[in-house]
């Protein structure tokens, strides 16, 4: 048994402030439509939390269930930072897999304010996210910065290279109509402007957006019954956490852990995510078609090219150079157009990952298809333990 | 010297700064920010960490800077001067450490380059550890 994804929808990204609810149950309306399903299909409501909505916020999938008419469906809400979305997608096909339920609607959106993440309002000296801005100023760019200017250092990245991945992403996002960034960039443009943490200049770093998106996930045999042939399935969903001792600086913490007593683990938290993905679809990195990888900033996303396996650490400004990455190439990374081209709509973003996945699979992803699709990967990372990798599959 | 913007994380001794950390009676696992209470080394059992002053040199893991303010509760200074961030590796810890830089910008740092604890003040008046030119 394997649970597929009947249905997947989106409300485009930008930047409105309207309420985040409007921009999920259109998303979910929209899955709902593409699945060929009814609201009063469906059994099970999981919601991607959003922290900075108030109450309402909290309690996502209540929220959803009640703006779309209660209709007596179980619900959840979850709250995973950056891969909450994906949280959400593995709660929903944990209780699909163990046969309490054939239909599940899995939504995430968000209404964010303008400018730097910030912490929730207040004085809270025991929240390390908020002491460090208090003690530090350290934004979340802040942390980019960081693994960008280590980058630099271990492996010889430039900044003409950071430049070309928003240059890629631009393209790709320019063919997508969901996309809140639709027009195309030049590295002329990138390296023009403003720096915000050096070496990271404004348009390395992502926007934080508004969005909703929503996913159909269905028992094999439901699908069947159903009538859909071929869907995409969920061939694996990794939420694993770090592993004691992580060496890597994370938002929010002050330091790393400390490799006094126990030697650093065999692989970087990242990197653990997606081979655990790898280990449960039955997988390797050469078996993908193309991958959505959470770039938060241009630099990441070759870290994330490395951690995912697409090729050895220090050598994904080769595959950049190469144009491996670029949509039309050998293994096309962020064919949606990836942070760079949407923001970040936090608990939005890993389900959005996802309906790319699904319509690249399905051979529907207009000008920006991915010939021949057959698997692809999502990851994710977001603060306090959490990330994730999904691979689906035809 | 006013009290610190945080009790317990560092201390200055005749114009001295230290960071202030707990190292585990078991394992020698160390700690910072200090943990108090359960060990978190998943193979250690260890509930009793105590308090220890960190290396007071180490080596530039990475660097950055916020060219914009930062936004609350960070005070910015009027006018507003770019903060620059130094994550230094202490080698005896194992640990890498977040701190503001005293004194230097972005252009004075590089990957590896050593620096020291030193300590100032924020924009509003509390001091807190920084690095800085050993």
């Amino acid at each position: 048994m394997s649970a597929v994804i009947l249905g997947a929808g989106m409300h485009p990204w930008g930047k409105w402030g309207r309420p985040f609810t409007e921009y999920g149950v259109a998303a979910a309306r929209a899955a709902l439509r593409d699945a060929g399903l009814a609201w009063s299909d469906v059994q099970f409501v999981v919601g991607a939390d959003t922290i900075r909505n108030g109450y309402p916020g909290f309690v996502a999938g209540a929220t959803f269930a009640q703006a779309m008419g209660w209709n007596g469906a179980r619900i959840a809400s979850c709250y995973a930072a950056c891969a909450s979305g994906a949280q959400a997608i593995d709660i929903a096909r944990t209780r699909i897999l163990a046969g309490l339920c054939d239909v599940a609607l899995v939504v995430g959106a968000d209404s964010t304010p303008k400018g730097f993440f910030k912490p929730v309002g207040g004085d809270r000296p025991d929240d390390p996210d908020w002491l460090r801005f208090r003690l530090l100023g350290a934004t979340n760019p802040a942390y980019f910065a960081l693994y960008a200017r280590r980058r630099m250092a271990l492996y010889g990245s430039t900044a003409e290279d950071f430049a070309a991945v928003k240059v890629k992403n631009a393209l790709a996002g320019s063919l997508n109509g969901n996309a809140r960034y639709r027009r195309t960039t030049t590295a002329e443009q990138v390296l023009a402007s403003p720096m915000v943490a050096d070496p990271l200049r404004l348009m390395d770093i992502c926007a934080t957006s508004d969005g909703g998106a929503a996913l159909v996930l269905a028992s094999d045999d439901f699908a069947r019954r159903h009538g859909a042939s071929g869907p995409v399935r969920l061939a694996a969903v990794s939420t694993v956490t770090p592993t004691f001792p992580g060496t890597v600086l994370e938002l929010p913490n002050f330091a790393t852990d400390s490799t006094a007593a126990v030697p650093p683990p065999e692989r970087t938290f990242r990197a653990s995510i997606a081979h655990a993905a790898y280990e449960e679809a039955g997988l390797g990195p050469g078996d993908l078609s193309f991958a959505e990888v959470y770039d938060l900033s241009t630099a990441l996303e070759l870290d994330w090219v490395e951690d995912v396996g697409l090729c050895p650490p220090g050598e994904a400004e080769k595959l950049l150079r190469a144009g491996d990455t670029a949509l039309g190439g050998r293994i096309p990374v962020n064919p949606s157009g990836g942070l760079a081209s949407f923001g970040e709509a936090v608990p939005a973003q890993a389900i959005a990952q996802v309906c790319e996945l699904t319509w690249q699979l399905r051979g529907r992803a207009g000008a920006r298809q991915v010939e021949g699709a057959r698997a692809g990967l999502a990851a994710n990372q977001g603060l306090f333990g959490h990330g994730s990798a999904i691979i689906t599959t035809t | 010297m006013t009290a610190p913007v945080i009790d317990g994380w560092f201390t200055v001794d005749d114009g001295t700064a230290h960071l202030l950390g707990t190292r585990c009676s078991d394992c020698r696992t160390v700690y910072f920010p200090p943990q108090t209470g359960l060990c978190r080394n998943p193979h250690c059992d260890g509930e009793d960490l105590t308090g220890t002053r960190l290396s007071r040199r180490g080596t530039v893991w990475s660097y950055t800077n916020a060219c914009y303010p930062p936004p609350a509760p960070f005070v910015t200074a009027e006018p507003y001067v770019p903060v620059t961030l130094a994550a230094v590796e202490l080698a005896e810890e194992g640990i890498v450490v977040l701190g503001q830089v005293k004194d230097l910008t972005v252009e004075d740092l590089h990957v590896g380059m050593e620096l020291e604890l030193t300590w100032g003040p924020l924009a509003d008046g509390p001091p807190v550890w920084m690095w800085g030119r050993p």
